[in-house]
């Protein structure tokens, strides 16, 4: 194709060609990639809705399989074994993500539809950096406070909106604390998982150490209610999330929950317009709004409204939105037809509930897969749903308000708890809404950024424990969290 | 011998800093470990614990707002106070435990202690718990824990004053607010205790006491939705109702925290987790150099 103006960009795909995806995938159990006894599923890339391969479905025995291999595993080899060396083993694992770093991109990136730009600069670095941070823990625990004794095996369940960089928050403290896992990634997104297998054979990781089963919600289910599973840790829906509360309830079972959110981005009259609007961006369109601490919805004082709003909608015009794989693209793929079905959902009912503006830039959809423009809508109030649900895709509620107070009133009326941002050049207002706002996570001037050592998590209803930093290791230690 | 007869106290709920009877208007006999009459104590209704949780909805804000060395100070007043009426508890543990008065003296003293310890947790837990986080950027970046806002507290059955103190005490050292459902069988030193609560600056609403039943209570508080957090210590031993509130408690994900096997021994040091489970870690970014 050949750009009709000098400031068009030319197409830049990455390769595909650093990645080889079988036909069929087995699940990965005592070290080995074994048959299932489910029924197998297919996994589809959503920008073209081409078949990608076919996953094994573990059924409740391949389940008990994974948690026996992982016991075993634990008992016989990783519980006892010296923290310095269990170390050893994670910084490989973290040297051998950086090594196929772009395999990985590419890989994560057909699997789920997220611009190559991200999964490249953002997902698997962190995915490295959390292996190589929580390496250096593992014979450092005795100086957490949370103790040194492994809880045994941990149950965990990821959700499709950061595959790999899931697993790693998961996978990474529960190694470092002694602790053996078996994994069970997103059904719309198991490839990327099962290459982390390979990358375990290819560190040498001992057989059982890590298993990883695929399936959709009756593998999770059988997976959390499994008696011999000591740890549950969980991030995806809050429906979901107090269904695992009830079944583990009575047990002596640990859980993180990592749930949803429905964040209030702040911008101040005093904030910096041109950072507010990039954060407002970069909040509700950065992962397609497949973010559960996404600023989606935005407050912003009612004197300045305008202005940030005229230039909130230039911003937008000029995000481009096509193929995941170009690397110009800001804007890729909604993960699936059932999410997708989602988000038109929740955008119709705004539609006809909200008596502001539906706005999305001119944009062309590409004609196969599953595509959602950037879209905001203005006049929203607290009582409209797309204010107060989850949309979990690239759709922007606004919001108006005149006083601190009120911006705190309507940021904290939510059940969720998960993060908030904050617009302002003046530091003690910062730090006096930062304190009032009942959120996990809380970006002042900046959003939706992530480390290694941060710790995440949400009040409330978006769960309960954190991931990241040494606090991450508290649900993962016999003297750490409930 | 004086023939003069003694002007008995009537039990009563301790909820929003007032000293109501039950709204249903039911009382229940309390007797002393032998088993004779000492009181009718006020039996907490579904009403009275939802009026307690709208008294410590509304008492979370302004506590946990209040500096931290002044919840050390009032927390320590509590002890100055409960100190100060030693007989009287000394009393009621002999009663209701059955104790020598030797032992009751001991549970009492060690009780005062217990609040002293926590009240110096006020100032410090923050600086023990949270921290700077050195990520890999320009950004600052600070976790700090905060109160998880209204906790609903079962307290231990047996222990009636220094498992009482002992499961009240970190729930709201660090700014949360308390509805605590008394031990049935004992109720004397959970009422006397609001009496203290009462005249050491602890603001009204910050800790409710109901007595009452768990089993009865425990149901209204760990469905309530606007309750953040579950203490189940006091249903040490029940396995089926500790399940029961659990799920319960899953309708807005409160933290809770499971009751042990059995009622635990008090005389031991607490752990950190006792204030922890009811603590929230917020972390906040910020740019440097932008």
């Amino acid at each position: 194709m050949t750009p009709s103006s000098p400031f068009d960009y030319a197409p830049a795909p990455e390769s595909r060609a650093v990645v080889d995806i079988k036909a069929t995938y087995g699940l990965f159990v005592g070290g080995e990639f074994v048959d299932g006894h489910g029924t197998p599923f297919k996994t589809v890339d959503p920008a073209t809705e081409e078949v990608l391969a076919e996953v094994a479905e573990a059924s409740d025995a391949d389940v008990d399989a994974a948690v026996k291999a992982a016991r075993k595993a634990h008992e016989r080899v990783w519980g006892r074994m010296p923290g310095r060396e269990r170390a050893k083993y994670l910084y490989r694992i973290a040297r051998i993500i950086q090594e196929r770093s772009r395999e990985l991109a590419v890989l994560e990136t057909i699997d789920n539809g997220k611009p190559i730009k991200e999964s490249r600069d953002v997902d698997v670095p962190t995915v490295a950096a959390h292996f190589f941070y929580y390496a250096g823990w593992a014979d450092k625990l005795e100086h957490a406070g949370y103790g040194t004794t492994p809880l045994g095996v941990a149950g965990q369940v990821i959700p499709w909106n950061f595959p790999l960089l899931m697993l790693a928050w998961k996978v990474a403290p529960a190694l470092a604390c002694g602790n053996t896992v078996v994994l069970k990634p997103a059904e719309t997104t198991p490839l990327t998982a099962l290459l982390f297998a390979e990358i375990c054979q290819q560190a040498d990781l001992p057989a059982g150490v890590v298993n990883i089963v695929t399936g959709a919600g009756a593998t999770g289910q059988a997976l959390v209610a499994h008696p011999g599973v000591d740890k549950v840790a969980f991030t995806g829906s809050t429906a979901v999330g107090k269904a695992i509360a009830r079944t583990v309830a009575g047990t002596s079972k640990k859980v993180t929950l990592e749930l949803g959110g429905k964040a209030a981005n702040i911008v101040f009259d005093d904030a910096p317009v041109d950072q507010a609007v990039e954060g407002i961006v970069t909040g509700i369109f950065f992962n397609q709004g497949h973010v559960c601490c996404a600023g989606s919805r935005l407050l912003v004082q009612e004197s300045i409204a305008e202005e940030v709003l005229d230039r909130l909608r230039e911003r937008m015009s000029t995000l481009r939105l096509g193929d995941p794989l170009d690397k110009n693209t800001d804007i890729g793929a909604i993960n699936s037809a059932a999410q997708l079905a989602r988000i038109r959902e929740l955008a119709d009912i705004g539609e006809q509930e909200v008596s502001g503006e539906r706005w999305s830039p001119a944009c062309e959809l590409p004609e196969r897969g599953f595509w959602f423009p950037p879209t905001v809508f203005t006049g929203v109030t607290q009582a409209h749903r797309i204010a107060r649900e989850e949309i979990f895709g690239p759709v922007l509620s606004v919001l108006t308000f005149r006083t601190p107070s009120e911006a705190v009133e309507k940021a904290n009326n939510t059940p969720f708890g998960l993060s908030a941002g904050i617009w302002s050049e003046k530091g003690s207002r910062i730090l006096e809404i930062a304190s009032r706002l009942r959120a996990g996570v809380v970006w002042a001037n900046t959003f939706n950024k992530f480390d290694p050592t941060s710790p995440f998590g949400g009040y409330q209803e978006s769960g309960y424990g954190r991931e990241g930093g040494r606090h991450g290791l508290a649900a993962y230690l016999e003297g750490g969290q409930r | 011998m004086s023939d003069r007869i003694d002007v008995r106290k009537t039990y009563k709920l301790y909820v929003g800093g007032a000293f109501p009877r039950s709204e249903s208007g039911y009382t229940y006999e309390v007797t002393d470990a032998k088993g004779a009459f000492v009181a009718n104590a006020a039996l907490a209704s579904r009403k009275d614990a939802r009026d307690a949780v709208v008294a410590a909805r509304k008492a979370f804000g302004p506590w946990s707002g209040r500096t931290a060395y002044n919840r050390a100070q009032v927390l320590y007043r509590v002890a100055e106070v409960l100190e100060d009426r030693r007989p009287q508890f000394v009393q009621a543990v002999v009663q209701s435990e059955g104790l020598s008065a030797s032992k009751a003296e001991r549970v009492v003293d060690e009780s005062v202690d217990r609040l002293v310890w926590y009240a110096g947790w006020a100032d410090k837990i923050t600086q023990v718990v949270g921290g700077a986080n050195p990520v890999a950027g320009p950004f600052f970046n600070l976790t700090t824990p905060e109160a998880t806002g209204v906790v609903a507290v079962l307290a231990p059955e047996r222990s009636s004053l220094l498992g009482l103190v002992t499961a009240i005490a970190p729930v709201v050292v660090t700014g949360n607010t308390a509805v605590v459902v008394s031990s049935y069988s004992r109720p004397l030193a959970a009422v006397t205790l609001a009496e203290v609560l009462a005249t050491s600056d602890v603001p009204g609403g910050v800790v409710n006491v109901l007595t009452g039943s768990a089993a009865t209570l425990g149901p209204w508080l760990a469905s309530h939705m606007d309750v953040n957090a579950l203490d189940l210590l006091g249903t040490a031993g029940q396995t089926e109702l500790a399940r029961d509130l659990e799920v319960a408690a899953a309708d807005n994900l409160k933290r809770v925290r499971r009751a042990p096997a059995a009622e635990p021994d008090f005389t031991r040091e607490p752990g950190l987790d006792t204030m922890t489970d009811f603590l929230e870690l917020k972390t906040v970014w910020h740019p440097m150099g932008v």
